[in-house]
């Protein structure tokens, strides 16, 4: 593997060298790596690209490792990738998209992740995108994250697109079955020009259902976020969404929550909060002895965690 | 050792907040006292960097530090524990912790630390340490806090704005024992405002500001005789107004 795709490796899923258990390892449009286990095949899909990860039932403790690296400049491509998860397993999936992009032609990947979730299931889900280069050539993302979340199953995602790219539509949409819960924790930080589209949508369908959504973005320089979050409580649940914004410089940011309720026991609660970072902190931090710009980044790496 | 040279401070609406506050800091303990609104806060907030005064000079240890701004202050030896703390979402009690242990010591020896000023305020370091500084922790929990951040930076000159508003009366002697160790530790001095006569009775000197001038500034005992009528008033443990007893 050559250095250019390790450090992006290292970026979108924390690895040095190859993760234990199963991964998938997707370079420039092609997979590089793979390696299963008894309990979670990969099989690549023949009739587009992509891969189906089947994880059998009772499968505890074990992860998949599927990232995506791009370093080849132009390179566009759109993946499917589906994970069907059997009943009662405990299991945690990373993913992540890196695009290294020095050259004049712009890069894409657009990923489509579906997750079938078995009863009683628990799955965590970390998935990091992030662009870099020096090239003229742009970044773009659009990943679109599908759940099914069965009886009793859970699931949490943690996704964050870090800088560096572009462009982006974000995409979840969920399906909630009975005693369901769905956590999602969203960051996104953009800056120069960037532009970035988040929509988060979950129909809480079952009784005992529940989410909880929170975004959290920094729009620096000139970008500009769109966050639309919708929940449809259509049966006796609880969901709650949070869009949590700092602007800087002459970014724009716009949350739109959706919240419909159609069951007399569904209870939905929506707070959103935009406004730069409080002038107290600055000045608790400046105390402390950092200075203005080193509080701030300070500020903005403990809003994104 | 500190040195305020004739500092006045107008608010923009006209009003005169310090006037022309002329003193010497250079004992342990100084508790500052006095009415509200009598300009105790802003008076930190003026050595600290975060309020300009409208004229005069401010002097630590010899050098003219008027001009300098707050981060330059702290890090020449000087903390403020703030009155009301100040959230931050993501950051946690161990990240503003480390951050007040000195740079040059390794990470580990600061955690220590941070464990070691986290059971002097009375918190369990295991169950805060990795708490966020967010709206989870209750007001006396984030005072605790914001006081165990203030002396773990060890500063020869730390400033307390009512630390103990908040704390239950269980934990003032736990209080008390902060700023000995702080002293302890540093040799500097420990600037407090409070209203409370347990901390008035540990410091060496007291300043007793009133309507922005310095009514008082003597030994303890002085101050407190001059201020208590003969023990018939004393200063209200709320709002620091001379009241009778009984």
């Amino acid at each position: 593997m050559e250095q250019i795709d390790k450090e992006l490796l290292k970026q979108v899923a924390e690895l040095d060298s190859l993760p234990v258990g199963a991964y998938n390892i997707r370079t420039n449009g092609e997979s590089s790596a793979r390696n299963t286990t008894a309990d979670i095949d990969i099989v690549s899909k023949t009739d587009k690209s992509g891969i189906d990860i089947i994880i059998k039932p009772g499968t505890k403790n074990q992860s998949v490792h599927i990232p995506v690296i791009i370093s080849k400049s132009g390179l566009k491509e759109l993946v499917y990738n589906d994970f069907f998860i059997g009943e009662d397993c405990d299991v945690t999936i990373v993913a992540g998209c890196g695009i290294s992009n020095c050259g004049g032609e712009d890069s894409a990947h657009d990923g489509i992740h579906s997750f079938f979730v078995g009863k009683n299931s628990k799955v965590k889900y970390i998935e990091k995108h992030y662009g870099e280069g020096t090239g003229r050539g742009k970044r773009f993302m659009n990943p679109t994250t599908v759940i099914e979340l069965g009886e009793g199953a859970s699931m949490e995602l943690e996704t964050a697109q870090i800088g560096g790219i572009d462009d982006t539509l974000r995409i979840t949409r969920a399906t909630v079955g009975k005693d369901a819960a769905l956590v999602i924790h969203d960051k996104i930080l953009t800056d120069g020009g960037q532009k970035a589209n988040a929509e988060l949508s979950v129909a809480l369908n079952g009784d005992g259902s529940s989410c909880d959504l929170i975004s959290r973005g920094v729009a620096k320089e000139n970008s500009v976020q769109n966050v639309t979050i919708k929940i449809d409580g259509n049966a006796a649940c609880h969901g709650h969404a949070e869009c949590d914004s700092i602007i800087m410089d002459h970014g724009v940011i716009s949350a739109t929550p959706m919240l419909t309720a159609s069951n007399v026991d569904a209870s939905l609660i929506h707070e959103a909060a935009i406004g730069k970072i409080a002038g107290e902190q600055l000045t608790k931090l400046m105390t402390m002895g950092l200075d203005e710009k080193e509080a701030e980044e300070l500020i903005i790496r403990g809003f994104l965690r | 050792m500190l040195e305020l040279q004739n500092i006045s401070f107008t608010a923009p609406d006209g009003k005169d907040i310090l006037k022309n506050i002329s003193l010497t800091v250079d004992d342990r303990f100084v508790a500052i006292t006095g009415p509200n609104g009598s300009g105790k806060s802003t008076l930190l907030k003026v050595i600290m960097g975060i309020v300009t005064p409208t004229a005069g000079k401010i002097i630590l240890d010899g050098e003219d530090i008027t001009d300098l701004p707050i981060n330059e202050r702290a890090n020449r030896g000087m903390g403020l524990a703030f009155q009301q703390p100040v959230h931050f979402k993501g950051l946690k009690v161990r990240d503003l912790l480390e951050l007040a242990g000195a740079k040059d010591t390794p990470k580990k020896t600061r955690y220590l630390h941070a464990c070691d000023i986290l059971g002097q305020v009375g918190l369990c370091a295991q169950d805060y340490i990795d708490r966020e500084l967010d709206g989870t922790l209750s007001g006396g929990e984030m005072k605790r806090i914001e006081i165990a951040m203030t002396a773990a930076r060890g500063t020869k000159l730390t400033l307390f704005d009512e630390p103990e508003a908040g704390i239950d009366l269980w934990s003032f002697q736990s209080l008390i024992h902060v700023f000995e160790k702080l002293h302890e530790q540093t040799g500097g001095n420990v600037l407090i405002i409070s209203h409370q006569e347990r901390i008035l009775n540990i410091a060496d000197k007291i300043i007793y500001l009133k309507d922005g001038e310095v009514d008082q500034y003597d030994d303890r005992d002085k101050v407190i005789s001059r201020l208590s009528f003969g023990a018939r008033q004393k200063a209200c443990n709320y709002c620091g107004d001379m009241r009778e007893e009984g």
